[in-house]
């Protein structure tokens, strides 16, 4: 049973439902830090894909499992050196990159296990987030990004136009992308990286491999 | 101390006429062993429970570990306790009898009536004892196929197990994947570990050691190595537990005393608690089955079939696997997991695995864990979705 995909009970997480857009029915997706596996579930039901899921967190992947979800206890940084190469059609790595102590070793891996990465993470580039360093002097805690310095599990944040770089540098192409404002909402396409970057809270990339 | 001369009757008797039903094979159907000698004629000892649905996809095998048996989820004819997993098998539970036909079988070698050292040759009408060929895991997996074979099931919806048992369902996955639906691996490894290997030793070094094994032949002297194989359990005992359990349990406790007696008395609780495991176990248990069966969990070292690469094992496998660990179990630790887990995932298969936070060590397995009931709860009926079994079937 394939339901539609414009699911009211997912419609607050917008982010969830763009990457749910990008991925064709019936592919074969590995989630990398799939957290309680509300994506993998949420593409299960309305992309009626092969999902499996990576979860660092003990009760992450004891929740999925209990749902039927194929999810092992692993971590991004260690445990995708483990994984064939094109095993699957797409490789998530939704709002984990900051997390990973090794971010481009990470991105390598997604686009060596999968024919497509797609990348979603929290932009350090967002005028509030600049305004809070540059007026107040203090690390950044925002309503997305609630941690204080010394407690959060975010080690590696990057702004839009960093990740933009970075894919330069690697071999790597971007097929998507998509910039979330602060309610979630999608921008308007044609606006210039700079622009993104300072009003985008989010960002969603699908890349492949090759230039 | 006198020792006892008389042989325990009733497990001599569930060696060879077990209370629960046997299959019997004849000599022309004799079971190729790895050690290329051939067993037979043959028989395979099993306990069912629930019903066998009309095209035969809802079974699920159940495999016992070093010391169990078939009777999985019914009063043990021996001791008189219930079954040793009716935390996970029974009516409403993980293995739902009302929904799943559930089969479990005494393995090859054991001692509770299929056959082993303990049963008597079919043939001949001896002891087999120390003349019963050794057996390996994949021994034990084919005759259980031979089994399934017999109950008229093509493919079994799952095969699960913990220990010992797990490593039969990885060999199961492995030999007979198209016959595996889906495969639950508890807290095992897809090879025993030198440490393993060595406290099994300890173990077989304890039964030779007492005289009344009698170079195996203790069945047809009249003896019982029951010091021997008491020790063997004591010592083994210990690995199925954790530091913290036991000091949780036992600490530094003293027995009904208030002060130690300054002998070799058990003037600890955890030395009563060990010296009645003991003397529990060898009423049940044939010392020579102990032997061979620690010989079978020596020997498995799966990768070592598919040319050292365990994923090769698993190539191409379309099983669904759940494999679950014991952050404190010491005997099968997460790494073996782990790497269980590493493999099925370069081999493209679908698994899930949950370590699982508990001090209880490796009998965690065994005992009240309810994150293992939930995990295996989703996973199975994940499981049967996938296979299109109804609710109630």
């Amino acid at each position: 049973m394939v339901e539609p995909l414009n699911l009211t009970a997912a419609a607050a997480r917008v982010d969830l439902l763009l990457v749910a857009e990008m991925i064709e029915r019936g592919a074969r997706v590995l989630d990398v830090g799939c957290g309680d596996g509300t994506l993998l579930d949420l593409l299960i039901k309305t992309r009626d894909v092969d999902g499996r899921g990576i979860e660092l967190s003990q009760a992450g992947v004891n929740g999925c499992v209990t749902k039927g979800l194929s999810v092992v206890q692993g971590d991004a940084d260690t445990d995708l050196a483990d994984y064939p190469d094109d095993g699957f059609d797409y490789v998530i790595l939704s709002q984990t990159l900051q997390a990973t102590r090794r971010p481009r070793e990470v991105i390598e891996h997604l686009l060596r296990i999968g024919r497509r990465a797609i990348v979603s993470f929290p932009n350090f580039g967002h005028w509030r987030i600049r305004s809070q360093i540059a007026f107040q002097g203090r690390m950044p805690v925002t309503k997305n990004l609630s941690y204080a310095w010394y407690d959060t599990p975010n080690i590696h944040f990057c702004t839009i136009a960093d990740f933009v770089a970075l894919t330069d540098e690697m071999d790597a192409t971007i097929e998507k992308a998509v910039a979330l404002d602060r309610n979630g909402q999608p921008m308007r396409m044609a606006l210039p990286w700079a622009v993104w970057n300072l009003f985008g809270e989010q960002a969603v990339f699908m890349l492949r491999r090759g230039s | 101390m006198p020792r006892s001369k008389t042989p325990p009757a009733v497990s001599q008797n569930e060696a060879d006429h077990p209370t629960s039903p046997v299959q019997h094979f004849a000599a022309d159907e004799s079971l190729l062993l790895d050690s290329g000698a051939s067993l037979g004629p043959w028989q395979i000892a099993y306990q069912t429970y629930g019903t066998l649905n009309a095209d035969k996809s809802n079974a699920i095998l159940i495999c016992h570990a070093l010391t169990g048996d078939q009777h999985v989820a019914s009063d043990n004819p021996v001791t008189g306790k219930p079954g040793w997993w009716t935390s996970m098998v029974g009516p409403g539970k993980s293995f739902d009898t009302d929904r799943f036909f559930i089969i479990c079988a005494n393995v090859l070698g054991g001692c509770m009536g299929t056959s082993g050292p303990a049963n008597h040759d079919l043939v001949t009408g001896k002891a087999y004892a120390v003349d019963f060929p050794v057996v390996t895991i994949r021994d034990i997996v084919r005759a259980q196929a031979r089994l399934v074979d017999r109950l008229g099931i093509d493919t079994l919806f799952c095969v699960a197990g913990g220990s010992m048992g797990g490593m039969q369902v990885l060999q199961w996955a492995a030999t007979f994947p198209e016959r595996v639906f889906a495969a639950m691996p508890l807290a095992t490894g897809a090879k025993h570990s030198a440490q393993n290997i060595a406290f099994h030793e300890v173990g077989r070094q304890a039964v030779m050691a007492d005289p009344d094994w009698r170079a195996g032949r203790y069945l047809a002297e009249g003896t019982r190595p029951e010091k021997g194989l008491a020790v063997a359990r004591m010592a083994a005992h210990i690995t199925y537990l954790s530091e913290p359990a036991l000091h949780r349990k036992f600490g530094r406790k003293l027995q009904d005393r208030a002060a130690p007696t300054f002998s070799f008395d058990a003037d600890f609780e955890i030395e009563s608690y060990l010296r009645y495991q003991g003397r529990s176990f060898v009423e049940r248990f044939d010392a020579n089955s102990y032997l061979y069966l620690t010989r079978a969990m020596d020997y498995f070292d799966l990768a070592d079939d598919f040319g050292g690469s365990l994923a090769s094992a698993f190539k191409g496998t379309k099983t669904r696997f759940c494999v679950a660990s014991f952050t404190s179990d010491w005997l099968f630790p997460t790494s073996d997991s782990r790497a269980i887990v590493h493999a099925l995932n370069a081999a493209g298969a679908s698994v899930s695995f949950v370590e699982i936070e508990t001090d209880k060590g490796h009998d965690a397995f065994l005992l009240d864990e309810p994150v293992l009931f939930a995990t295996s709860r989703g996973f199975i009926g994940a499981a049967a979705r996938a296979r299109g079994l109804k609710e109630q079937d």
